[in-house]
């Protein structure tokens, strides 16, 4: 960080509490909360079409992989309102839309990688007829045996990325030598994002073979770039917006370039406006979900259930191509130590291919599976060595002497002990497990089962170029001010903050901010809004770019009053002078007849990552998010059923922004972590069909799966340690993890009925898998 | 002469419609032809509820609320209602209706995509008259998925604003809608478009009757929940509808005896409280199937008529020897609903012929009856099996079985050999029951599909078979059941 920055976060702590004359730190609402409710809000699918806009609709073939012999499209062509049919030779530059590492073409040219994946496009005068036309081709494949799984995956040899390794000491002997000596294995299902608003985009051609873009997506840049390779233009030359999504979760950071390009594609090729609205089953099936695994672990302890040694391999399905399997494998690793010392560690991991749709990023992004195995560690000794769980979680924490991770780096911010204590005295966690034992000795089919779970959670990409951002802040002649930056809006608040970020340095009410489109020709260069770090990179680009404005009106209205800098406050809507109070439109309209810039542009990178991957050496993330969750749930030992009865959250926000939008990103985060282990289940046919490609079949939580006693509170933070956007702390992934708590209780409700016995639960706990496991514990 | 254009109540005005075509959804008039893009599409199949709109119906001389899911709705359907979309509740720059304002007050929007459908759903649960508790807020949104916010701000929004004391522009005229929708719905048949294309709503079972003879091949539907996604989904042409939900004599619900008598057009909503009052686990089967949305258009006999082998009320109607009346022309037939079912996707109904009544008998005294659930989730989701059991219990055994499990076969099918393997049995007895459950094993050859596996569910019938029998023998619901153990009777 250049010295001219390191006050930035020590200067807010000298202002007080923030907050306390701003905006900043204020429960405030989302910034488009009122457009939601009234139904005013546009997403891509909402905006104005222009005249002739056509509709575009992907064809795929039935084949689930192999060599592409011929495509017969003389049937889509006649189809009523087809006006063109767009094949990968209809591609003027580049047939890729891969984020970084290749392998993901726009259109089919030679080879079905995947079911689904896309091998020509209709566009046609209705989405109606597209859709119709695009059911008419005959696809003639040269079909493939799929490696569908991951064993199947493993079994064919094929890796989409070379394996990969953390290692500290001696893992192997530090295990043999151990007293106790635990191994298993654990299946992690996958995930569908379930955004409500499937993947969008418009495309519209403008002059010098210009294309403007609106786009559903968590990365505009890459949507820029990926455009403008595959028309074969210049970068210049293509704009990409987003206003905001209806849902990301990742499933939009990569994945929704390849239906702006087709847009832009179709844009191209008939020269108007053209629109790709993905149908709900078509977008389940062709675009990417959170990584499943199967996880082998070996590990050893102490007669207290101290981990001496642990030794696991993680494989990975990644689908057909690398997309951003690199990063979410190795975040799988970087949090498979939760937040537990492990002091002897070998990390592996294998990145398997399958002919499967590419497995991509998901909230959290490889890191809840990797903790998944962390918790069930926790869960399998504290059931061999009868101890309660949370005093073997308790045992295991990271503490002084034992702060370094399996990568090296020194846990400096460790609050999960004094964190996991409050919330045991919070949620009367001894009492109610006392109560529950009770209960299940005298209950003959249903159990019931507690769990507390901590959560640790790393704050940057571990791809360090990512780790910045710009923002563009215009201070009007009216006093209100525009703000732009990096960020997109995908419902986590993102705009909501910044705008009470700016407010804060102007003084004046957050609705004076208002936070325009995302627009890849206002700030350009950007990296995806993603890996919690929207707030924590544009909030405070925003912030740098506020300040030098405000300097500009210092030192203005220094020259102008005759007073000292230092006197010259901003706040209620009026810059104070020491002397007199301005209003801010006032010193605006005298800054502009004085010909002062009211306009400035902002840049943050992220400080002190030096994480080197070749190496395995470096400082990956700049801080760590915690918070800790308790469960308890009822299991039915017949069906395999399960309701969760009472949730307890407690999370580190540090200094929160928002307090009701940190506390919706941690029930949210929350609930969809639940999902993703209790009834989110991804079931693939034998052929490599996903079988579970609507919501009628992949069930994501519903109001009454979420329990009416539900507490949540944030951590009272004195505050990140690191010198963040007014001492906050990311909260877009964290919270997710959370409900490992719930996968934990319910592994201890089976585990009552064979005490000493691992429940073999694999993730999704369905009920089948529930009753699998009662099942073989009654073996 | 028919009626050739639809007519319904749209912000105080009627709209006539001659233009409509078949297979025409009402998302797709908002969006495409109003161009009100405030109702969204996420799923196209009436899961996700982000198109929720609000058809108001008249109830003597007040309205009643109902959400459907537009998307799935057809346009014709909408003939004789108010149509209120989330644009209606306030209009820009002025206040926002108390379910807006609240769902603003509690944070319950992040993404915004489902928050019109939520409103929309709270708008209907506004107007019910009853103040919502959290349970009844579950129901109400349990077809309204939000993959942000965990909900809770939404059922405390919802707690907050739906008091049972509606004071909106809505009910303020409430009056005055009535009277315009009496307008409105009149006692005509509706046939829109030719012979060729058409969609029709006859009012009464002679025009049906004669409609019908007069084309086979058209497509019936109530709420059209499930053939709206041969649209949606399979993008079929349908382009001659019947549409049976004006249809007087399908609309009852009547009494004979001791026995229920519901015409086939009643809604799930409409038939909830007198099935309901057979026994509360056909309530808590209603309660869980579909959503709000689903169970304002679908019907019972909708569910019947289509012959799924997944359908969850024919199960509790077998098990308890429910019949149905089938029509064709003036010619009117009785069978056992168990026989109606032929195969998978074959019922025994003949060209022209419609599913007209449903007779459900009473329990007696002594009869123990029970319905299980099993689905991945507990709300809004399909079976992977759902077993209904009726057992008569003298003196500690069980004298007469009818047992009907729904996604065990091609068909919802009785478990014939189970019910001769109980009978005899004692209760008390769990040792003895095995012969019984593993009976199931030879009535029953299940299916491996995404829901449940064939072990499972070969597995989990005799589980719930247990169950019943546990529960007929007086072990309380609430050690048997994770969910539904409310419906326990006194």
């Amino acid at each position: 960080m250049p010295p001219s920055e390191q006050g930035s976060g020590a200067g807010i702590a000298a202002r007080g509490a923030p907050g306390a004359e701003t905006d900043v730190g204020a429960a405030i609402a989302h910034d488009s909360a009122e457009r939601h409710v009234r139904g005013s809000a546009a997403y891509v699918d909402d905006i104005r079409e222009p005249a002739g806009t056509l509709h575009v609709a992907p064809g795929y073939a039935e084949a689930t992989c192999g060599r592409l012999r011929s495509v017969d499209l003389d049937a889509v062509r006649r189809a009523p309102g087809v006006v063109a049919v767009l094949l990968a030779s209809d591609i003027p530059g580049a047939n890729e839309c891969s984020p970084s590492l290749g392998g993901d073409p726009v259109l089919a040219d030679s080879e079905i990688l995947f079911h689904g994946q896309v091998v020509f496009a209709v566009a046609a005068a209705s989405r109606r007829d597209a859709r119709r036309a695009a059911r008419l081709a005959r696809i003639d494949v040269e079909e493939g045996a799929p490696a569908v799984d991951v064993e199947a995956g493993v079994h064919s040899g094929r890796q989409i990325l070379p394996p990969y390794e953390f290692r500290c000491g001696t893992p192997r002997d530090a295990i043999a030598a151990s007293p106790r000596i635990h191994e298993g294995t654990l299946r992690i299902g996958g995930q569908e994002h379930f955004y409500l608003e499937g993947q969008a985009a418009l495309a519209i051609p403008e002059e010098a073979g210009e294309m403007y873009l609106h786009s559903s997506t968590q990365h505009p840049s890459d949507v820029q770039r990926l455009v403008a390779r595959m028309l074969d233009v210049p970068l210049a030359r293509v704009v990409c917006e987003c206003r905001r999504m209806g849902g990301g979760f990742g499933g939009k950071e990569s994945q929704a370039a390849q239906w702006a390009c087709l847009a832009a594609l179709a844009a191209h090729v008939t020269g108007r406006p053209a629109k790709v609205c993905l149908d709900r089953d078509d977008d389940m099936i062709m675009t990417g979900k959170r990584h499943d695994f199967r996880v082998a672990y070996r590990f050893g302890t102490d007669d207290e259930g101290r981990l001496t040694g642990v030794d696991v391999d993680f494989d990975a399905r990644c689908g057909c191509s690398a997309d951003l399997s690199l990063g979410v494998v190795d975040r799988t690793m970087f949090h498979a130590d939760n937040a537990y010392y492990y002091p002897h560690a070998r990390i592996h991991t294998r990145r398997v291919r399958t002919d499967t749709v590419s497995n991509t990023a998901f909230r959290g992004f490889g890191g809840p599976q990797g903790m998944l195995i962390a918790e069930r560690m926790m869960d399998e000794i504290a059931i061999r060595l009868r101890l309660d769980p949370l005093t073997v979680r308790k045992r295991n924490l990271y503490g002084p002497g034992r702060d370094i991770t399996p990568y090296g780096m020194r846990v400096r911010d460790n609050i999960a002990p004094r964190l996991i204590r409050t919330l045991e005295r919070d949620c009367d966690y001894a009492r109610r497990r006392r109560d529950i034992a009770r209960y299940n000795a005298k209950a003959a089919h249903l159990r019931k089962g507690i769990s507390l779970t901590p959560v640790k959670f790393g704050i940057a990409f571990t791809l360090k170029h990512l780790n910045q951002t710009g923002a563009l802040v215009h201070l009007l002649t009216d006093g209100s001010i525009q703000v732009n930056h990096g960020g997109t809006e995908m419902g986590q608040g993102l705009h909501t903050k910044v705008a009470q970020v700016v407010s804060g340095e102007f003084g004046v009410e957050a609705a004076r901010v208002r936070i325009t489109a995302t627009q890849t020709d206002k700030v350009p260069n950007t990296g995806p809004t993603a890996a919690s770090s929207g707030t924590d990179l544009n909030a405070m680009a925003a912030l740098r770019a506020a300040r030098t404005i405000r300097s500009r009106l210092v030192a203005l209205a220094a020259r102008l009053y005759q007073v000292d800098r230092a006197d010259i406050t901003f706040g209620g809507g009026q810059v104070n002078t020491g002397r007199r109070s301005v209003p801010l439109a006032e010193l605006a309209r005298l800054a502009f007849t004085e010909r002062v810039s009211l306009s400035s542009t902002g840049f943050y990178a992220t400080p002190k990552i030096t994480w080197d991957r070749d190496t395995a050496t470096g400082r990956p993330f700049l801080y760590f998010a915690y918070g800790a969750a308790c469960t308890e749930v009822t299991v039915d030992t017949m069906t395999g059923e399960m309701r969760v009865d009472r949730v307890d959250l407690l999370h580190d926000v540090g200094r929160s922004l928002n307090p009701a939008i940190d506390i919706g990103q941690i029930e949210g985060g929350f609930v969809q972590g639940m999902g993703w282990l209790t009834t989110e289940e991804l079931v693939f046919d034998a052929r490599g069909r996903l079988m579970t490609h609507a919501p009628s079949t992949y069930k994501i939580p519903a109001c009454s799966d979420v329990p009416a006693d539900f507490r949540v509170a944030l951590w009272e933070s004195r505050g990140n340690r690191e010198p963040t956007v007014h001492r906050s702390k990311a909260v877009g992934e964290p919270p997710l993890m959370l409900a490992l708590s719930v996968f934990s209780a319910i592994t201890h409700a089976i585990a009552t009925l064979a005490p000493g016995r691992v429940p073999p639960l694999d993730a999704p706990a369905t009920p089948e898998a529930i009753l699998r496991a009662v099942e073989a514990l009654r073996d | 002469m028919p009626r050739t254009c639809i007519r319904f109540l749209r912000r105080g005005e009627v709209v006539e419609l001659r233009d409509v075509e078949p297979d025409e959804t009402l998302l797709e008039y908002l969006r495409l032809r109003e161009g009100s893009m405030g109702t969204k599409e996420g799923c196209a199949e009436g899961d996700c509820g982000a198109c929720t709109v609000v058809l108001g119906r008249r109830d003597g001389d007040r309205v009643r609320y109902e959400p459907v899911n537009a998307c799935i709705y057809l346009l014709g359907m909408v003939d004789g209602r108010e149509l209120v979309t989330v644009e209606d509740l306030s209009a820009p720059g002025e206040a926002l209706h108390p379910v807006q304002a609240a769902l603003i007050d509690h944070h319950g929007s992040q993404c915004g995509f489902c928050t019109p459908g939520f409103v929309m759903s709270l708008f209907a649960l506004y107007h019910q008259g009853r103040a919502a508790d959290r349970a009844g807020v579950n129901d109400w949104l349990a077809g309204n998925l939000c993959r942000c916010t965990g909900y809770r701000p939404i059922a405390d929004a919802a707690l907050a604003s739906c008091t049972g004391r509606a004071d909106d522009a809505f009910s303020r005229r409430s009056a005055r809608t009535a009277a315009a929708l009496a307008s409105v719905d009149g006692e005509d048949d509706l046939f829109v478009g030719d012979e060729e294309r058409f969609f029709a709503a006859p009012r009464s079972a002679a025009s049906l009757s004669d409609l019908y003879l007069r084309h086979p091949d058209a497509t019936l539907v109530t709420g059209a929940t499930d053939v709206a996604l041969w649209i949606t989904k399979q993008l079929r042409r349908l382009p001659r509808v019947i549409h049976l939900g004006r249809v007087r004599e399908l609309l009852r619900i009547d009494r004979e005896g001791a026995t229920l008598v519901l015409g086939a057009a009643v809604s799930y909503a409409d038939a909830e409280e007198a099935l309901g009052a057979v026994h509360p686990d056909i309530a808590e089967v209603l309660r869980r199937l579909g959503s709000k949305q689903i169970r304002a258009a679908g019907s019972v006999g909708g569910n019947v008529a289509n012959g799924s082998p997944i359908g969850d009320t024919p199960p509790p109607l077998i098990a308890l020897g429910a019949e149905l009346e089938l029509r064709r022309g003036d010619e009117v037939r009785r069978l056992a609903l168990e026989d109606f079912f032929v195969d998978y996707g074959r019922q025994d109904r003949r060209p022209g012929e419609f599913v007209s009544r449903l007779f459900v008998p009473r329990l007696e005294p002594g009869q123990h009856f029970s319905c299980h659930k099993i689905s991945k989730r507990f709300d809004q989701d399909i079976s992977a099996l759902l077993g209904a059991f009726r057992l008569s219990v003298s003196a500690g055994r069980v004298v007469d079985a009818r047992i009907a499990f729904g996604g065990m076969a091609a068909t919802p099918r009785r478990a014939l050999r189970c019910e001769a393997a109980l009978t005899g049995l004692r209760l008390r007895s769990p040792e003895a029951w095995r012969p019984a459950q593993d009976a199931l094993d030879r009535d029953f050859r299940p299916i491996d599909d995404m829901r449940a596996s064939a072990t499972y569910r070969a597995g989990v019938a005799k589980a719930l078979l247990a169950k019943a029998l546990l529960e007929a023998g007086g072990t309380p619901r609430s050690e048997t059941r994770v969910v539904g153990a409310e419906a326990e009777r006194a």
